[in-house]
């Protein structure tokens, strides 16, 4: 699952992408110091034959449905943690521009979630001590089993955090971790049997692809990879503290935006007309049966919110009309130039 | 699928090379431009609806400028919009205090926060494809270059960019090879998947040590130069200015309910 | 001391799983040569292109380019010299615009910026493909790949310019102008390639490998319309000297009489319809009112005739 701008607020954004910014600096400078060349070109390639894999569709037994490809788990054992994360953060980069995955805001998110679970967790904790060059293939399959699960259940236990943080979302934190983890217990399955899959294939048809990687580009010991994470959660912590701090200052202000579209928060008593009709219908559809007109009576985080409603001033009905027909206008309005230009282009060309 | 997404990817490819006013900007004007706008968008609270209008301006003005077809950016935003719209149905669902009565009608506060999140969702994914339609790809790696991303990430992403096409191209003659040979879903199973992956594997690698020889034979050591020269030009500031004070005067003033307090004075 | 000289002595070469690939291969090549290598798929072609800029390093023999002798210290410096087209130009571009890829190898030489563009611009200008400067590769068409595959390589300005397969994904048209391109260089060339049609337009000599050995060398004409020893190498004749009624009899003995017989045999053919060509044509000239040009169309055409009845006649003597 692909975060999504929308749902993100500035501070967590900013955090992820902190985080994010950070892996890539470090994993390049490491690459830096002491990268074969010849890596390069097949680092490129890799991520192009990723992205095309990734659009690949294949059916999962039992289900009928279709999946694909991660990536993240192949690259990290072909091509080692750092330049694997880099590999990884460039694919996810094209899809988010070109395929608008997410948004750019939420790629930060996006890399963090896909990236660092598979090539700093799943790989080094999991992956290598179960598995090493020479292995036999059902060993293969169970580490790739094991750490596609992990790196893909951190995922997804990301997007329900930085889901929530962001607060844009109303789903309580227990229904949202009952749906996300499953989904992506399935996911990670399908991820690690293929990883198994390819890097087993790969192992039958050039071992010395993989050998050459295991020892050309050795994992320094799993020490630096704490050191690492650790040192990115403190300056993901920090930037996100700042942030929020910052953020609190302008409060999440419901009264503010309900009376600008509608002037008056208030509900006036309802008239004759269709109105009791649709809201009788509305009633009875089930997906929105009890509707409460109590202003205390908030849902999960509607309750404190409903304390600032008491407190807000009554806004006059005149004002209700006024913001209605200020976004008829604006919309016009934008929507003319857009024409207007449209139309001044294809005269002058 | 397969084909409408190679399609879809060289479309939008093709249409940032095309040579417009917009096109002609400084790619670091466009990034930061794009980024301080979604970053803004984002920034509104959760009930927010009005002060989201007027932002619809951006993309407007892009689609115009850029001479961008608004129908094909606009299906691929409709294409993604799935987890967002997915997340963002629970908010009715679970914040069921009515916020306003609409002629007897209860507008419960979820509906408008989830509306709130589609608004956002469009103007943040509208306004990346947007930058993507109208900047060249290697025309953003350059503006992430000068803006400090490290050079290895920057080569990693030109190469992938380069290499995108070749191997999508590629994948996609293995694909309709498969989809000739499997009726239904018989054919198109995992262990299917992974010969065609582990195969179309292999030959990636091949064709990386054929292109790193090429690399040598032209004296490759190491670093992969850029050199084409950006220079900022003054529509690039004026442009960047613009937008940004556009986005702090959109985003720090009732531009809906002026307008609207206005016209009732008129009418 | 002669400059640009390519010389091979004795170089044989294994793959790591031993498989051989060169067995004593020798050739020389002097300084502004054309040479064509050809030879059957797996007869060491590419192994031997590969060795000439240090790609492969032999396994024992000698290369010498101009007056450097190829070891691993002096594999850079050759590289300036010897320019490697590759058989894919789309692993041979691998930068995401032309002018960065063409860019790559001057950059790469130490030039600076302004000398950079200039050799872009030069190069760009000699393949024609100025007008494709700030495209990404993979919007390019077959030709114009493989033309800015060039490019990218004689902007490094090197004195031997060495070709794999460069016809191999190319239409007729791009084909056709790919050997212009290549009769207008004055470099030392040497091009491996299947398509013996385009070695025999574009070398003046040719070289027949086998197993790694070089068995035939002379000029291209004499090597490829040897039908027997083409034959031998598993290779046929090119397709311009199949019908070729001087080739048709090669390898056979065949006195100046017999070759005059089929001479004028082949010259009399078509002169008849030649003529009814012109002949309407000049008609057609008449039509648009194009009087004078029709006169002497019809002249042309009545000496076509002319011409046609003297080779009947002439064929007629021979008996």
């Amino acid at each position: 699952m692909h975060m999504a701008d929308a749902l993100l607020s500035p501070a967590v954004g900013a955090t992820f992408w902190a985080g994010t910014a950070g892996a890539i600096a470090y994993c390049s400078k490491k690459l830096k110091d002491n990268m074969e060349e010849k890596l390069i070109p097949l680092m490129g390639v890799l991520g192009a034959f990723i992205f095309a894999a990734q659009m690949i569709n294949f059916t999962i037994p039992g289900t009928g449905s279709s999946g694909h490809l991660g990536g993240g788990m192949i690259l990290t054992v072909i091509l080692g943690p750092y330049a694997a994360f880099i590999v990884m953060a460039s694919v996810l980069t094209v899809q988010a521009l070109f395929f608008a995955d997410g948004g750019l805001l939420a790629l930060g998110c996006n890399i963090w979630n896909l990236g660092v679970y598979p090539c700093f967790i799943a790989y080094p904790l999991i992956y290598r001590p179960l598995a090493r060059a020479g292995n036999t293939p059902r060993r293969i399959l169970a580490a790739s089993l094991i750490s596609g699960v992990i790196g893909l259940q951190l995922g997804a236990l990301s997007v329900v955090f930085q889901t929530l943080l962001s607060g844009r979302s109303e789903l309580p934190f227990t229904t949202f971790i009952l749906m996300m983890q499953p989904i992506h217990l399935g996911i990670g399955l399908v991820e690690g049997f293929v990883t198994a899959g390819v890097i087993n294939f790969v192992l039958a048809a050039r071992p010395e692809i993989l050998e050459s990687s295991l020892s050309a580009r050795p994992f320094s010991a799993n020490i630096s990879v704490r050191k690492v994470f650790v040192g990115l959660l403190i300056a993901a912590l920090l930037t996100g503290g700042v942030l929020s701090w910052f953020a609190s200052a302008n409060p999440d202000g419901l009264e503010w935006s309900i009376k600008k579209v509608f002037g008056k928060p208030e509900l006036p008593e309802a008239g004759g007309g269709i109105a009791p009709a649709l809201k009788a219908v509305q009633e009875k559809t089930a997906f929105l049966p009890d509707y409460t007109f109590k202003k205390t009576e908030g849902a999960g985080a509607g309750a404190e919110e409903g304390k600032k409603e008491e407190a807000r001033p009554a806004v006059e009905t005149g004002k209700s009309i006024s913001g209605i027909l200020g976004s008829v206008i604006v919309l016009a309005a934008v929507l003319l130039i857009g024409v207007v230009i449209r139309a001044l282009r294809r005269k002058l060309a | 699928m397969f084909d409408e997404g190679y399609f879809n990817l060289g479309y939008l490819d093709a249409l940032s090379y095309r040579n417009t006013f917009v096109h002609r900007l400084d790619p670091r004007a466009k990034l930061i431009a794009t980024v301080a706008f979604i970053v803004t968008v984002v920034s509104f609270p959760k009930y927010e609806i009005t002060g989201l209008l007027p932002f619809f301006l951006f993309p407007v003005l892009l689609f115009s400028l850029g001479d961008i077809p608004v129908k094909f950016i606009l299906k691929k935003v409709l294409l993604v919009s799935a987890f967002a719209l997915f997340i963002g149905i629970f908010n009715p669902l679970f914040d069921r205090q009515a916020a306003y009565s609409w002629w007897g009608l209860p507008i419960a506060r979820g509906w408008i926060s989830f509306l709130s999140i589609m608004l956002k969702f469009f103007l943040t994914i509208t306004s990346a494809l947007l930058l993507i339609a109208t900047t060249s790809f290697p025309g953003i790696c350059h503006a992430l270059r000068k803006l400090g991303i490290p050079d290895i990430f920057i080569s990693q992403l030109l190469f992938l960019y380069r290499y995108i096409f070749v191997l999508v191209e590629e994948a996609m003659k293995v694909v309709r090879a498969r989809d000739m040979r499997s009726f239904g879903n018989r054919g198109k199973g995992m262990k299917t998947f992974i010969s065609l992956a582990g195969t179309l594997f292999l030959r990636t690698v091949e064709r990386a040590e054929r292109i790193y020889q090429a690399m040598l034979s032209r004296g490759f050591s190491g670093a992969l130069h850029a050199v084409k020269p950006y220079r900022v030009s003054g529509a690039d500031v004026v442009f960047l200015c613009s937008t940004i004070v556009l986005l702090y005067l959109f985003r720090m003033h009732d531009v809906v309910g002026a307008i609207g307090g206005l016209s009732m004075r008129i009418f | 001391m002669s400059h640009h000289i390519v010389e091979l002595q004795n170089v044989r070469y294994h793959y790591p799983d031993g498989t051989a690939a060169l067995n004593g291969l020798s050739l020389r090549i002097t300084h502004g040569e054309s040479v064509g290598i050809v030879g059957a798929n797996g007869a060491g072609k590419s192994t031997m292109l590969l060795h000439l800029n240090g790609s492969l390093m032999p396994s024992s023999g000698s290369i010498t380019i101009g007056d450097l002798q190829l070891t691993a210290k002096t594999r850079k410096e050759i590289r300036k010299k010897v320019g490697m087209i590759f058989q894919n130009p789309e692993d041979q571009l691998f930068m995401p615009t032309v002018y960065d890829d063409v860019a790559f190898g001057p950059l790469n030489l130490g030039l600076g910026r302004e000398k950079t563009a200039e050799r872009v611009e030069e190069a760009l200008r000699i393949v024609g493909c100025q007008g494709v400067r700030d495209r990404p590769p993979h919007h390019l068409s077959s030709g114009q790949k493989s033309a800015v595959a060039i490019a990218s390589v004689i902007a490094m300005q090197p004195e031997i310019l060495v070709m794999d397969e460069p016809a191999s994904s190319l239409d007729p048209r791009s084909r056709r102008q790919l050997i212009n391109l290549l009769n207008a260089f004055d470099h030392t060339k040497i091009v491996a390639s299947h398509d013996l049609d385009f070695i025999l337009e574009t070398c003046e000599r040719c070289i027949i490998v086998k197993d790694g050995r070089v068995m035939a060398d002379g000029a291209a004409e004499t090597v490829l319309s040897d039908k027997t020893l083409l034959e031998e190498n598993n290779l046929e004749l090119p397709l311009s000297l199949k019908n070729n009624p001087l080739t048709r009899y090669k390898g056979a003995t065949m006195n100046d009489l017999d070759k005059l017989k089929h001479l004028i045999e082949h010259w009399k053919e078509h002169n008849k319809e030649h003529a009814r060509t012109y002949r309407e044509w000049a008609q057609k000239a008449a039509s648009l009112g194009k009087m004078e040009l029709a006169g002497v169309l019809g002249e042309i055409a009545d000496e076509t005739a002319r011409i046609d009845k003297l080779f009947i006649r002439a064929d007629s003597l021979l008996g």
